[in-house]
């Protein structure tokens, strides 16, 4: 081997090392900063949530003749609502330290197994629907800027749009309506139905499946849009870029000028939107659950904030944004975990 | 070692005697008459026997629990513990689950329950309750006194947390007799006690030492004595029970009860129609017209009785326009009821004058003022100073014009079309109103808590009892209390008083119908109108004999045709 190449094996090296004693320092100081920004976040909505005008035992028991005002209270010392908000929030803090939410106002469960129990159904319909936006938009996308301005285009162009504009609830009760009610070829409502639990799993999966069309439908068809037009114009600026114009001069076949040049190139940023809806995946949807009378987490996170469920609230709300700030992380992790450009472009 | 033998299923056999039929016939003649009108309905014994031998249908009709009834429900269950349950899907579903000392038979009587008989003591301070005997509860164990004792105990506890503790607050001491034998005393007489004592019993065995009720796994998962056994319960989607075989009373036609929890209305409708749900309560707009379709008529029955609510216009007597009796009788005469109820409401309500259930005895049907009439309204302004006198279409007094605020909660739509048609109807005979629609929590803490409005449009539920001390009484202007309209009249306070220490039916008619007469005069409310619960079943159940409780009184005399049932396993 040459001096020359040992030096530039050296060089290499060190450069390596350093990125990765850079990069380790980066990922500690970014998964340390998530810890205040948790703290902050949580004590800002404990805050706020306290500020809004009146208190769980008066909106559960306001206007209840049989409950009177010293019940209403007892409910407030039970619960330690009686104490300075401060005292309250660390007395919320020192649980959650154990990673103990506490109990629900409404029905007293372990606030984690309430969510725990909304969580699967959500997180099924939610990454069902993921998975199809995906393996429908980008196809979508990718054509329509290959084929820019062309019949298809303009096409898929309204058809994204008017999924994105359309109601929800509204096109989720026409497809009940019709689809559901009319033809009866889907489920009208609920996730399985009740007489599940006499028949074996195998029903039980094929129902539950059967159940998730209508909803999954309605959540990609309204869901189609940013991504099919993200990769798009993504696509397009990538055509127009010099290495095209080399791949094509080259004699490559179009087929893998755009497929792996281009589209590999134009994809990238989707990682972004990848780690994005990490939260939207437990996240869920209040309107269109309360229409399918799907069992999730919307439901869950409205439900406590109508009726002043603090413990619920918080619960829900510090795990997605705990699931905000560590999909932010995530896609700037994979981001230079698969682009080199970002990897070494640091460096020089 | 440990016995590895399975409990044999308790469950009767199918093959029913001829006296077991007899029996479970006498205990529901209607049931099986009710098919054959003409002839039978006024046969006797006799004629039973006789059908018993000539339709030999029968013995397959006998009485076994059969299919299964999906309720629609907009919410989740919360607790299934009767004294913490404070929202309609809990309480519905404790109801089928437990057992109370007493219960409320169809015509809203008090009647025993696991109580099989009581006594109340001269000076109405101690009742002696007589248990049924060989009640079990759903584990297998036998119900005692201490069951009862041990539950009344806990609700007096306020470390225990139960919101209904003020109605026990009373009792000065529970004594066991002997197994089936328990004593109430109370500080003083309390009438109301006997349908506060039908909360319903939980178990001591199950609860004892429990430092902690509410987060008992059995308050997800009860053990009770009622006809139907918890069986399981799908967060966010659906609550199974099954029929109990050993049910004391007799077992429920209706082998499995679902309550479906369909939040979205609409929906549930459509479930109603498909048959994916057997039983919802109907809003007005589809009972008048939603159902009408032959498809509905087809397949669902629809009832509607006067629910045990009503909706007013409450004014606040502190308020220097509204303190005069008259002013208030104006804007009562003002309103007309009948376009509120046709408007708002589809027709579905009627109009009533006072706070009792129009259902029950307690209210006063001979009480019939403020049919709508603007001119007698206009009248009683001018007699309280309050005249047009610049011809602008609005009252003055000393050269203040009658303009006033009139707010209500968000979120329920028939408050506001009330308010909007009462600010037509008012500005008719020359009062301004403005409307403000607030959300429930500030509407609570900032208006009704403070006292803080001048008219609110409110409802309230009535429980059976006529019993109406934490809402007219003047105790409970304080603050916190539910007399937010300040409410204060001597003798109604009296009557109150006096309501709750007599038991006998007869006489507290007089004393509430009293009441009634008092307070329609003061008009402190415009009490507008009483609505109808609109309920909607399959017609495969048979049995429903709507009353003025409702229609789910007699849920366990519902039953399936055999050859009409849906769900066979």
């Amino acid at each position: 081997m040459s001096k020359r190449n040992e030096k530039r094996e050296v060089r290499y090296k060190n450069t390596c090392a350093q990125y990765e004693t850079t990069m380790r320092n980066y990922i500690i100081k970014r998964l340390l900063l998530i810890i205040p920004m948790l703290i902050g976040i949580s004590f800002i909505l404990f805050v706020i949530m306290h500020l809004a005008p009146g208190d769980p035992a008066s909106i559960r028991y306001g206007l209840n003749p049989d409950v009177s005002e010293s019940a209403r209270e007892n409910f407030n010392k039970i619960y330690g609502l009686d104490k300075p908000v401060i005292v309250q929030y660390g007395m919320w803090m020192k649980r959650f330290m154990s990673l103990d939410f506490g109990n629900s106002f409404i029905d007293d469960q372990d606030v984690t197994a309430k969510i725990l129990s909304k969580l699967p159904a959500t997180l099924l319909l939610q990454s069902s629907s993921l998975i199809v936006i995906f393996c429908v938009a980008l196809p979508i996308g990718i054509i329509s800027a290959v084929k820019r301005n062309t019949i298809f285009d303009k096409t898929m162009t309204v058809v994204v749009f008017t999924g994105y504009a359309m109601p929800t609830f509204w096109l989720a009760l026409l497809l009940i309506f019709l689809f559901g009610f009319k033809l009866q070829w889907f489920p009208i409502s609920g996730m399985d139905p009740w007489y599940i639990s006499y028949l074996g799993w195998t029903a039980r999966i094929k129902d539950t499946a059967w159940h998730l069309v209508l909803p999954v439908f309605v959540t990609a068809f309204t869901g189609l849009a940013s991504l099919s037009r993200y990769s798009r114009s993504s696509v397009i600026e990538a055509m127009q870029q010099q290495y095209i114009l080399t791949a094509r001069a080259k004699g490559l076949p179009e087929r893998r000028v755009i497929f792996v040049h281009a589209v590999r190139n134009a994809l990238l940023p989707i990682i972004t939107i990848l780690g994005l809806t990490l939260p939207a995946l437990i996240s869920g949807s209040f309107i269109f659950e309360t229409i399918f009378a799907w069992p999730g987490m919307g439901r869950l996170g409205y439900e406590a904030i109508m009726n002043y469920d603090y413990p619920v609230v918080m619960g829900v709300a510090v795990i997605s944004t705990f699931l905000t700030l560590s999909g932010i992380f995530l896609s700037d992790m994979l981001y230079a975990f698969i682009d080199p450009r970002i990897r070494y472009g640091a460096k020089q | 070692m440990y016995p590895r033998r399975k409990q044999r299923n308790l469950a009767p056999p199918n093959v029913y005697t001829l006296d077991e039929i007899i029996i479970s016939m006498r205990r529901h003649p209607k049931l099986n008459l009710s098919k054959r009108p003409p002839l039978v309905s006024q046969a006797g014994v006799f004629f039973l026997f006789l059908i018993l031998f000539c339709y030999p249908t029968y013995s397959e009709e006998a009485w076994v629990s059969r299919d299964a009834c999906s309720a629609a429900g907009i919410g989740d269950a919360r607790i299934l513990i009767p004294f913490f349950a404070d929202d309609t899907s809990s309480s519905s579903i404790c109801g089928l689950v437990y057992n109370g000392l007493t219960k409320v038979d169809k015509d809203l009587n008090v009647v025993g329950d696991l109580a099989e008989r009581w006594e109340v003591s001269e000076d109405g301070r101690v009742i002696t309750f007589y248990l049924r005997k060989n009640v079990r509860w759903h584990d297998g164990s036998p119900f005692t006194a201490r069951d009862v004792q041990f539950t009344f105990e806990t609700i007096q506890d306020p470390g225990a947390g139960s919101p209904y503790i003020s109605g026990f607050m009373d009792i000065s001491g529970i004594k066991v007799l002997d197994a089936h034998t328990v004593r109430f005393e109370y500080k003083q007489p309390y009438a109301p006690a006997l349908l506060k004592l039908g909360m319903g019993l939980i178990p001591k065995h199950l609860f004892e030492g429990d430092p902690d009720i509410r987060r008992s796994p059995y308050a997800r998962a009860p053990i009770g004595t009622g006809p139907y056994k918890f069986k399981k319960w799908e967060s966010g989607q659906y609550i199974i029970l099954e029929a109990n075989q050993d049910y004391f009373g007799h077992v429920p036609g209706i082998k499995r009860y679902v309550y479906r929890i369909i939040p979205d209305q609409s929906v549930a409708f459509l479930e109603l129609v498909a048959g994916g749900v057997d039983s919802m309560q109907l809003d007005p707009y589809q009972f008048r017209y939603r159902s009408d379709t032959a498809q509905f008529k087809e397949k669902i029955n629809k009832y509607r009785y006067l629910a045990p609510s009503y909706t007013y216009i409450g004014y606040n007597l502190k308020d220097p326009f509204l303190k005069d009796p008259r002013v208030r009788q104006a804007l009562s005469y003002a309103i007309n009821k009948k376009e509120i109820i046709n408007a708002a409401l589809l027709g579905m309500g009627e109009p009533c004058t006072g706070h009792f259930w129009k259902n029950s005895i307690y209210y006063d049907q001979s009480v019939n003022i403020y049919n709508y009439d603007p001119e007698k309204a206009r009248t009683l302004f001018a007699e309280a100073g309050w005249v047009d006198v610049d011809d602008d279409g609005v009252l003055e007094k000393d050269g203040m014009e009658f303009r006033m605020k009139i707010i209500t909660n968000q979120g329920n739509q028939v408050r506001e079309d009330v308010a909007t048609i009462t600010q037509r109807q008012w500005l008719e005979v020359g009062v301004v109103v403005d409307i403000q629609i607030v959300a429930w929590a500030a509407f609570l803490d900032q208006f009704i808590g403070r006292k803080n409005f001048q008219a609110v449009i409110l409802g309230w539920s009535l429980p059976v009892d006529p019993d109406c001390y934490s809402i007219w009484h003047s105790d409970s202007i304080r603050e916190g209390g539910l007399n937010s309209v300040s409410y204060s009249n001597e003798r109604v306070d009296e009557l109150i008083e006096n309501g709750r220490r007599e038991f006998d039916p007869e006489k507290r008619k007089e004393i509430y119908h009293e009441i009634h007469r008092i307070i329609a005069r003061d008009a402190p409310y415009t009490f507008l109108f009483s609505a109808y619960a609109a309920p909607a079943v399959n017609k495969r159940f048979r049995g429903i004999e709507p009353a003025p409780a409702g229609i789910s009184y007699n849920f366990i005399d519902w039953y399936v045709p055999k050859d009409e049932v849906k769900y066979k396993f």
